[in-house]
């Protein structure tokens, strides 16, 4: 019976497959399809209470476009910025992308600044109504999520100082936290459509 | 691909580099990254909790032996009525059936040495112990009351404390359930042994990705409607609150989109043991390969657009009604094929009656009458009559006892000598299955004729003409209490008593079987390399014919 299955100690394909590829990338990519379901279960809601009641935002609960205008262009770019920054580290230029993290990590730090600035101005909390609720769970949570990528970009320059930690072969690190903000970056847009274009327009 | 970056992905270094030769017993309580030492984390963890769920369920099944409450207070009832099912759920099936055997088989069924992502597979087994933790600690401020489904707007009215531990304990489930099932997806699509072809992966690995598939994209709805709840509870929110404005509706929306599928999360890895156990012990090659790994895949991506039939009776629009019942009666035709399957693969075999065996068998009968149930449960005009009774209890229970649980013992059969290098007591074994069998049918019976009698669910007295029936019901909840007695006696005595087993004591054909019992720490000395397809019973091993006329045409 054990012959049947051969445990053959000369062959070579098991050896070449004993270090296989790095995974990281693929399992990021499909943790992201998971997490981004959670923010539809959230939008699903959004929508339907939006065409439940008929004065939706109501009138004591109105937003504002201009500061979370000017914050999705921040976001937005922000996602061409980081991304020249994982181009810079595939031509082995550690400089250039330590730059481009920097600047991507401040504008990321701007986009919560005026989120904060923003529900400090609003005049309304959580409680307030139903609209609300829905706006500071989903823009709360996204903002959690804004904060984890800052996290991982801050965590990736951190690790940059050492030597020859990311180069032209070695850049999954860099290469996870562009993909993480572009996620945020794209959950961002459905939202900002969803509370604030809807409603306005 | 880079030296510097696979050594950066390789956590733990190639055999007899740095490793112990064996893990000792205290390695089994660490943060642990190797994929059998956290299956058998995952297996035995959850087999204790299926006694906390027993005995629940035990302490019920008293209390309704008469129709008054006189032995658990209502509201102990309540607390043990939300804490059996939460527990026998997400902490027993599936644990059970995706952490333990997902585990502790897919890398050696694939011929890998691991996992892809080690060290998030053992983050994913440590989110459990506190989780149960949670639950058994909310006893204390008087344990949830709304039953594991925990609609509101009873769930946020009774319990708060109690209720808000839940939620904490199924959101840390729900990560644990995606963790894995990222470790699953990405293992089982790139980690195969490079002989091994899609159409030559057992079919429990086949299953796995239905079940991943299905945890990924269903779990995080859940957690994004108990997300709102735990806001509900807390933070003064009105998501679910109608008096303001709220939607209980929208709350069941979100939770059947998970909680459907997780029927399913339940039961396809238990299809996959079956797939695996009975080729095996019938000794002939499964068949239709092809028809059984594409219906698991068939009833994940069904099993998505089914969930509106637990709410008929939630003001649901007619147009809904139809729909869902239409996708629900679908859903039966991919489970028929493997039903029709495995019976043909019995069919002519030459059947060992081994205890593992039984099982298998005793779950092909039990889940095509749980199955019957479920397809009369799927049509609205019916349902509607029934819904909240316990025909729906007595349904559940013959597909998630009689299927699941039934598969998980038939699992441990098959593998135990696997898994600990002893064989099980085969008497002790058949005892287990003859006390299960009877114990089954006596409890879960009963429940549909007291269903269609009218007689609700979920709650601690009922009218005096139930009593008889429920008398037989409680009878049998205690046979099926004295039956988990030989089995875990046997497990016991067996894993440390047993008699040695051998490689491969049931001269099986999947990789798993070609390694030593135990495996050695890293699976293989040097990796196996496939020369036949994994169920080609019937063939003469000794046979000189060439390796490539073995594998399964494609």
């Amino acid at each position: 019976m054990q012959g049947a299955i051969d445990s053959n100690p000369t062959a070579t394909p098991a050896v070449a497959h004993e270090e296989h590829q790095d995974l990281r990338v693929l399992g990021l990519l499909t943790f992201l399809a998971s997490e981004f379901l959670m923010f539809a279960g959230f939008f699903a809601v959004f929508l339907v209470f939006r065409s439940a009641i008929a004065e939706w935002p109501p009138a004591e609960t109105e937003v504002e476009l201009l500061l979370p205008g000017i914050n999705t262009i921040i976001l937005v770019s922000s996602s061409w910025v980081i991304n020249l920054g994982t181009k810079a580290i595939k031509q082995n230029d550690l400089a250039g992308m330590r730059k481009w993290f920097g600047i991507t990590a401040a504008m990321g730090a701007v986009f919560l600044a005026g989120q904060i600035y923003e529900y400090m101005n609003l005049g309304y909390g959580l409680k307030t109504n139903l609209f609300s609720n829905c706006f500071y769970l989903m823009t709360g949570f996204h903002g959690a999520h804004v904060f984890i990528g800052l996290v991982l970009i801050l965590g990736v320059l951190w690790r940059s100082r050492r030597a020859g930690h990311y180069n032209d072969v070695t850049h999954v690190g860099p290469e996870m936290a562009e993909i993480y903000w572009h996620f945020v970056d794209v959950v961002w847009i459905v939202l900002f459509s969803l509370i604030y274009l809807l409603t306005l327009l | 691909m880079a030296q510097a970056d696979l050594q950066v992905n390789r956590p733990e270094a190639p055999a007899g580099h740095g490793h112990p030769e064996k893990w000792k017993w205290y390695d089994y309580f660490t943060f642990n990254v190797d994929h059998k030492v956290i299956g058998i984390q995952y297996l035995v963890t959850s087999f204790l909790f299926y006694l906390v769920g027993g005995f629940m369920a035990v302490l019920m099944r008293t209390e309704l032996a008469t129709p008054d409450s006189d032995f658990l207070s209502p509201d102990l009832y309540n607390a043990f009525l939300t804490n059996h099912g939460t527990i026998m759920i997400f902490l027993w099936i599936v644990p059970a059936a995706i952490g333990g055997f997902g585990n502790y088989l897919i890398p050696l069924m694939i011929g890998a040495r691991d996992m892809a992502f080690p060290k998030l597979n053992a983050l994913a087994f440590w989110l459990n112990p506190p989780a149960g933790a949670l639950l058994l600690g909310s006893f204390y401020f008087g344990g949830a009351q709304a039953g594991w489904t925990s609609y509101p707007p009873l769930s946020e009215i009774t319990a708060n404390a109690a209720q808000t531990m839940w939620i904490l304990a199924i959101v840390m489930v729900g990560t644990s359930s995606i963790l894995g099932s990222v470790n699953f997806l990405v293992t089982i699509w790139k980690m195969r042994v490079p002989s091994m072809a899609w159409d030559q992966i057992p079919l429990f690995c086949w299953a796995m990705v239905a079940t991943s598939l299905l945890a990924l994209f269903s779990t995080p709805v859940l957690a994004a409607g108990l997300i709102l709840l735990l806001f509900d509870i807390n933070f003064g929110t009105s998501f679910f609150k109608p008096d303001a404005g709220g939607n209980v509706v929208v709350y069941q929306h979100l939770f059947w989109f998970y909680s459907h599928p997780a029927v399913y999360l339940m039961i396809l890895p238990i299809f996959g043991i079956m797939s695996e156990v009975i080729p095996v012990h019938a000794r002939k090659p499964i068949f239709g390969y092809k028809a059984i790994a594409y219906s698991s895949l068939t009833i994940c991506l069904v099993g998505l657009f089914v969930w509106v039939h637990h709410m008929f009776t939630s003001g649901t629009p007619p147009w809904m009604r139809i729909f869902f019942t239409i996708s629900t009666l679908i859903v039966a035709v991919p489970t028929g094929i493997k039903i029709f399957s495995w019976t043909a693969t019995l069919w002519g075999g030459k059947i060992r009656y081994t205890t593992a065996m039984l099982f298998a068998v005793g779950l092909l009968l039990m889940f095509v009458f749980g199955g019957l149930s479920g397809v009369t449960l799927g049509a609205a005009p019916f349902d509607i009559h029934v819904h909240d009774t316990y025909y729906v209890v007595g349904h559940f229970h013959y597909v998630l006892f009689g299927g699941s649980v039934f598969g998980i013992y038939a699992g441990v059969y098959h593998w135990f000598p696997k898994i600990t290098g002893r064989m099980l007591n085969e008497p002790l074994g058949k005892v287990h299955f003859v006390l299960t069998f009877i114990g089954t049918i006596l409890t879960f019976t009963p429940m549909h004729s007291l269903g269609m009698q009218g007689m609700p669910r979920r709650v601690a007295m009922y009218d005096p003409q139930f009593q008889g029936l429920n008398q037989l019901v409680t009878v049998g909840a205690y046979i099926l209490a004295v039956s988990v007695i030989p089995f875990y006696f046997n497990v016991i005595w067996s894993w440390m008593k047993g008699p040695k087993a051998g490689g491969n004591p049931w001269n099986a054909m999947t990789l798993e079987w070609t390694t030593a019992s135990p495996p050695i720490i890293e699976n293989w000395e040097v990796l196996p390399v496939l020369t036949h397809g994994p169920y080609d019973y019937g063939f003469d091993p000794t046979a000189e014919a060439p390796a490539e006329e073995a594998i399964v045409p494609k």
